[in-house]
């Protein structure tokens, strides 16, 4: 009898697990349509899942001043999540409709591929082989950075063929961790290198100085200096080691979803060039132009085009501005930052951000 | 009909036909699950645009690890690993460097947390009330908090304030501590290292067998067994002499400032740290022999030749997990001691054996029975508890293989090659365990 009873016990065990293993499986059938066949794509796109769920999950990093941070109330701010408020607002007419999830650099990709975040916000460096092989879709570029250099002032290095012996702490599964190695080597010098799985614990070692210099995009060092024991201890090297396009990304081969996401982030662009903010987009909504009354959805449809309303953009206009606004409000001059928005202006202003026309 | 009813059981009845529907039914279940889930991760990775295989293993890894036990290589004057990597090598080689560095800490974290372990575990024991209640302590602090708070707890709060290299700690001008690792003396590779090295294996065998010669000579033929015991005595002197000289120790030496060559920068510093530490406010460049003679303390760097060179990651978890796994194994061993029943002690004594010879020749042995197996767990435990390294920067195989999977896009693949790699470690230290356990069991004559 006791044979019998373990392995009932072992049954019941697995009867549980089965039960548990169940719920994800609408989910998984659903994409299985999109998998094998095109006939059904807008039934099993993430779109659909994100409008039944209410919420939108988005994958943040958490803990860099002005992307993405978490005070003390457990609220999000930043240019990052302002992002993710965008979209939110665009697919669900809420911009508070959004669950973070703090996501470290190592776990990033798997989560989005798993499905646990519906995107990832979180200064995200498009690169080939990222939108290749790893199987991601990069969205319009939302900060244009370069890869900078932080160490000590008092430590007598001024350029990287200082770093001879000395060592570099970084963040493991990073485009930097990568771009540091392929510098390092065409300066010909060896340091040593510290790679963390975590921000944290690795800006913690630099600041106990454990190694005499951090690599990462110029934004993150400057934001992440202000959380220094010391900030005004720390300078950045003038050397800008890679260029650092940052950007919203979803996962590959769902171009519905991958569409609303993209159009919404060139929407906050073409928004400044319009110059609708969230002060003036009742009335704009009104406009006679019929570019900004298309853009707005008073004429045309071209928010069914991708799934939404035809006012999407208003929602997300009232929400968080339009891009000026948001970077203005996170790392701009109404910030503790007051970065200049250098690559990071409109291109008719000689910048980089340039907007499709919305038709 | 012909039948009697008691012989007519019917089938849910039938204790035969159970036993195997149940079985059937179990695997039924479990394969089911299996296909559901390797089913959906395929479906998955297709809809992602991902394809399984292990080619990118040979593809160019192009990012570094850190060399954590690394010894001075004499040709390229620097410290560099024992596994030499670099980052124009593929995903393979780095993986097989973190696969070295983990193998380096579980072999030295096993060694040492069995020495500590058993220290304490007997400590408890003691008749001496602060190092009975001492080893108590350090037990129940160390069993009833996370290992990973302890390894912050090492890695920031220990390792993390020692010194800059310019004011490193020196024991006995061999061993030095600073941010930049720890340094300390280390067999200068050369063909007499190898040699001696071979020499003492060699000793070791003989010291064994001589031991073994000398025990069956008193016991079964009841010689005095002097000549084996000088026999004993003279191999050991040879294999400390071997160990001391033929090793060819060398000791990390400190690059020093050279003050002939100064330039501005270097002068102010030098002026402020005599000013500091000597109370020596005027200078007179320049500078030369007399400032080494009077204000060695201005001009050590920190930096070293010679000898091997720990990085503070790999100290920090090497404490950690020692510490962490000693005190599982302490208790370990009290429960085996404690196992031995009391007469056997009673006996011991009756029969005039000295307290340490009861100790060693007739209760460790029998506790040894209870201890082996419990061991065992808490090695694999150490050899899994490994992977947390990567939380604070030691390039062991689960850091490295992050890394990799991060870069290549390929979380299955590599998540597979180390649960392989980590089954395959843990399988080998559980065989090896076993025999031991099989050597140590009662033989039933």
């Amino acid at each position: 009898m006791r044979k019998w009873n373990s392995l009932f016990l072992s049954l019941l065990l697995m009867g549980s697990l089965a039960a548990c293993a169940t719920p994800p499986e609408p989910a998984a059938d659903g994409e299985e349509g999109g998998a094998e066949g095109t006939e059904s794509v807008a039934s099993s796109s993430r779109l659909d899942t994100v409008k039944e769920r209410g919420t939108l999950i988005c994958g943040v990093d958490g803990g860099i001043p002005g992307f993405s941070f978490v005070d003390e109330a457990g609220d999000y701010s930043g240019l990052d999540v302002d992002i993710c408020k965008a979209v939110a607002a665009a697919v669900l007419g809420d911009p508070e409709a959004v669950e973070y999830r703090r996501l470290d650099s190592t776990e990033r990709f798997t989560a989005l591929a798993g499905g646990e975040v519906d995107m990832l916000s979180r200064n995200t460096t498009w690169t080939i082989s990222r939108d290749t092989s790893v199987g991601l879709e990069f969205a319009p570029t939302t900060f244009y950075d370069g890869q900078g250099m932080m160490v000590r002032a008092d430590s007598g290095i001024e350029s990287l063929e200082d770093f001879d012996g000395r060592s570099v702490c970084v963040e493991a599964g990073t485009t930097t961790e990568l771009n540091l190695t392929d510098k390092m080597r065409k300066a010909g010098v060896d340091p040593e290198v510290k790679t963390f799985q975590q921000a944290d614990p690795a800006y913690a070692a630099y600041d106990d100085e454990l190694c005499d210099g951090f690599t990462s995009d110029k934004s993150q060092l400057i934001a992440r200096r202000t959380t220094l024991s010391n900030p005004e201890d720390h300078v950045l090297l003038d050397v800008t080691m890679s260029k650092e396009p940052l950007g919203p990304v979803t996962i590959n081969n769902d171009s519905t979803w991958f569409d609303v996401v993209k159009w919404v982030t060139f929407g906050l662009i073409e928004a400044e060039e319009f110059g609708i903010t969230s002060e003036n987009v009742e009335e704009m909504a009104n406009s006679e132009d019929p570019n900004i009354s298309r853009f707005l959805g008073g004429e045309g449809d071209l928010g069914e085009g991708i799934g939404l309303d035809n006012d999407f953009m208003v929602n997300v206009i009232s929400a968080v501005g339009n891009y000026g606004e948001v970077y203005e409000r996170n790392l701009g001059s109404e910030s503790q930052f007051n970065l200049e928005r250098g690559l990071n202006t409109l291109w008719t202003e000689g910048g980089l951000l340039y907007a499709p026309p919305f038709r | 009909m012909t039948q009697s009813p008691e012989h007519q059981v019917p089938l849910w009845r039938d204790d035969r036909f159970w036993k195997i529907a149940l079985q059937v039914l179990a695997v039924v279940v479990v394969v089911a699950i299996a296909s559901l889930l390797i089913y959906n991760l395929n479906i998955n990775m297709q809809r992602a645009g991902l394809e399984f295989g292990f080619e990118f293993l040979d593809n160019q890894a192009s990012f570094d690890i850190l060399d954590s036990v690394a010894p001075y290589n004499v040709p390229e004057e620097t410290y560099s690993s024992i596994f030499p990597y670099s980052p124009t090598d593929s995903y393979g080689r780095v993986l097989q460097a973190g696969l070295v560095n983990s193998l380096i800490m579980m072999v030295c974290g096993i060694v040492f947390t069995t020495i500590v372990g058993i220290i304490v575990g007997v400590l408890q024991f003691s008749n001496n009330w602060l190092l009975q209640k001492g080893s108590q302590l350090y037990i129940e602090i160390i069993r009833n908090t996370p290992l990973l708070l302890q390894l912050f707890f090492w890695y920031s709060a220990v390792f993390s304030q020692l010194p800059r290299p310019g004011d490193r700690l020196e024991l006995v001008g061999a061993l030095y501590a600073s941010k930049r690792g720890i340094f300390m003396p280390w067999p200068a590779t050369s063909p007499l290292m190898w040699v001696s090295l071979a020499a003492l294996i060699v000793g070791t065998i003989g010291l064994i067998v001589l031991w073994k010669w000398r025990v069956y000579l008193m016991v079964e033929q009841g010689r005095p067994g002097k000549a084996q015991l000088y026999g004993l005595i003279g191999v050991a002197i040879a294999m400390i002499v071997i160990f001391c000289v033929g090793l060819g120790w060398a000791f990390p030496q400190e690059l020093t400032l050279d003050p002939s060559q100064f330039e501005a920068r270097d002068l102010e510093n030098f002026t402020a740290c005599v000013a500091e530490t000597y109370q020596v406010s005027s200078l007179a460049p320049p500078l030369g022999d007399e400032a080494i003679a009077t204000y060695p303390k201005c001009l050590q760097t920190g930096n070293f030749e010679y000898g091997l060179r720990l990085s503070l990651e790999f100290s920090a978890l090497l404490v950690g997990l020692v510490l962490y796994t000693a005190a599982f194994i302490a208790e370990i061993v009290r429960a085996g001691i404690q196992s031995v029943v009391k007469g056997q002690w009673e006996a011991s004594s009756a029969l005039g054996i000295h307290p340490n010879l009861t100790m060693r020749l007739v209760v460790f042995p029998q506790a040894l029975r209870v201890i082996i197996p419990p061991l065992n767990s808490q090695y694999q435990n150490l050899a899994k508890n490994s992977s947390l390294g990567a939380a604070i920067a030691y390039a062991e195989l689960y850091n490295v293989a992050n890394t990799t999977y991060n870069q290549s896009g390929r979380p299955i693949d590599v998540m597979l090659i180390i649960s392989v790699t980590y089954l395959a470690i843990n399988m080998v230290i559980s065989l090896s365990m076993n025999a031991f356990n099989r050597a140590v069991q009662i033989k039933e004559r």
